[in-house]
């Protein structure tokens, strides 16, 4: 097959979609006004901002006050996490309860909180036990924060069942949902989620735009101070034309859900059939209850940034929980905490597809992988030991 | 993570892969669970290194300083090859980022330790001349 472009790393970014831009223009031209202002221009800018606002709190059956917009989704995970922390720590609870394999925008945070934490371990397919979540609650803790859907793994948490054990126990329950909207059904009312984290560029809108939803009985203190934008919870001018953008994509995202799953996760599971044959590979992360677009594969004897910087000389975007993708020495915490070794780690591939992926997307990967992970094993010591052994 | 090119070409075509059947010195350092393995294959004749292959389990930069440290000392007298610094690798790559460094500290280590052992085999104790061969301190740092 003929050299092509596939973008298969649609959980690290996706591009800004024509709906989306067009509904953004003209908030980047003429509409430019400062949405706090009083005359007709600054008017039409807050109408289009809490136009959006609807959108995105219908998206996730959440009520219009109940959405926030923020640079993105690390800051709605901090904000939720810090606010809570320096809201409650007053009144004595200043316990965090995580999973070990959330994403850095969540681990480093409570991390620098300093606060005392107990991180709740996920089985070898990535998932995390709702009992376990109770078992980790104490009376003094602040918060509850698991995430909705893996990034690297693609696992999907029982996040009812762990929203229903952190109502009866009365501790605030956030999530990280990043990776979830636009992929699974989000209702955080029939849920029970009290804090919610999204971010517009992983759903065809552009970067630096997302939301905290959040009860308004539990709003986190302010993380940003300055203007009374966000009803005086998140200041700093809107950035209009992004949340017009994220409204409009979380609008499309949501609506389109049930066809992108039938029709992505068929193509998904044709990658994971075609890509575990190669020997001595394994899939990561639980084969049903994985987000529609998410493949990750260990190939045992490669380093994943060889085997990404090869894929990207044949035209293959994806990503690798490796270190040297990481910059550090140590694998993805991920692969880690579903149990496999370093060595195995090391060799991991992500492939994230989307609506877009075609069945020639997929063959086009699937011709060029195992070739890929020939050569490489050709030429690894470490390959040789396992072959000897 | 910005590569050169002269990286990236020694990367996508690694020169001198393989190893040697006959081989009169042979190298490894690195281990796996940092992501690193280099094996180096030297035949010596006369005190020259007339042939040298490599294999490594690694990234980019652990491949493509392989590479080009097989192309520094190919043809080169031992003494010359046991002076080859990480950063001689290093320039003659154009640069590697800062975090892939060491991928150059164990290209070099690999010379070294291929040298020391064909000086074994010739009942050679290698150490007064090739020098004791230091684990990277980043995998110092990874096991503390």
């Amino acid at each position: 097959m003929d050299k092509r472009f596939v973008y298969a790393d649609n959980a690290a970014t996706t591009h800004v979609s024509s709906e989306v831009l067009e509904a953004m223009l003209p908030f980047l031209q003429n509409e430019y006004g400062n949405p706090s202002s009083i005359y007709a221009l600054g008017r039409r800018a807050q109408k289009a901002v809490e136009e959006a606002r609807a959108k995105v709190a219908a998206a996730i059956g959440a009520k219009k006050g109940e959405i926030f917009f923020t640079s993105g989704g690390s800051e709605a995970d901090n904000w939720a996490v810090k606010g809570t922390l320096a809201r409650l720590a007053p009144k004595g609870k200043n316990h965090v309860v995580t999973s070990v394999f959330e994403h850095h925008a969540l681990l480093h945070t409570v991390e620098h909180s300093g606060c005392p934490c107990t991180y709740v371990p996920v089985d070898s397919k990535g998932l995390v036990d709702p009992a376990q979540v109770r078992a980790a609650i104490r009376p003094d803790t602040a918060i509850v924060s698991i995430m909705f859907a893996n990034n690297e793994i693609g696992t999907i948490q029982p996040i009812e069942e762990i929203a229903a054990v952190c109502r009866e126990a009365g501790v605030l329950f956030h999530t990280d949902a990043v990776q979830a909207a636009g992929n699974v059904e989000i209702d955080v009312e029939r849920m029970g989620i009290d804090m919610l984290s999204l971010s517009g560029h992983k759903i065809h809108a552009p970067k630096g735009v997302g939301a905290l939803y959040c009860k308004r009985r539990c709003l986190p203190q302010n993380l940003i101070d300055g203007g009374g934008q966000e009803g005086g919870h998140r200041a700093g001018t809107e950035n209009t034309a992004g949340i017009v953008g994220f409204g409009r994509a979380i609008e499309l995202a949501a609506a389109g859900i049930p066809e992108k799953v039938r029709q992505v996760s068929r193509l998904r599971d044709q990658l994971i059939s075609g890509l575990t044959q190669v020997e001595a590979s394994r899939l990561n992360g639980d084969p049903v209850k994985r987000l529609c677009g998410n493949v990750n594969i260990s190939f045992e004897g490669v380093e994943g940034e060889s085997l990404l910087l090869m894929l990207d000389n044949r035209g293959i975007c994806a990503s690798s929980g490796s270190a040297c993708t990481s910059g550090s020495l140590d694998p993805s915490h991920v692969l880690l905490a579903i149990g496999l070794s370093h060595e195995v780690a090391h060799g991991s591939l992500r492939l994230s597809i989307s609506e877009e992926t075609t069945e020639e997307d997929v063959a086009y990967i699937l011709e060029n992988v195992p070739p890929i992970v020939e050569r490489l094993r050709a030429m690894s010591p470490l390959w040789e030991r396992l072959q000897k052994n | 993570m910005l590569y050169s090119d002269k990286v990236l070409d020694h990367f996508s075509n690694p020169r001198n892969v393989g190893e040697i059947a006959d081989a009169d010195g042979i190298g490894e350092v690195g281990n796996a669970k940092c992501g690193d393995i280099m094996k180096m294959y030297l035949k010596i004749h006369g005190g020259v290194i007339e042939d040298v292959r490599f294999k490594t389990f690694g990234c980019g930069a652990a491949i493509a300083t392989s590479s080009m440290a097989t192309e520094l000392i190919k043809g080169k007298p031992i003494e010359e090859a046991l002076g080859l610094t990480n950063q001689a690798v290093v320039e003659a790559l154009d640069g590697l980022p800062a975090v892939k460094v060491h991928c150059s500290v164990l290209a070099e280590q690999a010379i070294k330790s291929a040298i020391s052992d064909y000086y074994r085999r010739q009942g050679i104790d290698p150490e007064p001349i090739v020098g004791k061969i230091e684990d990277c301190e980043a995998c110092h740092d990874l096991e503390a």
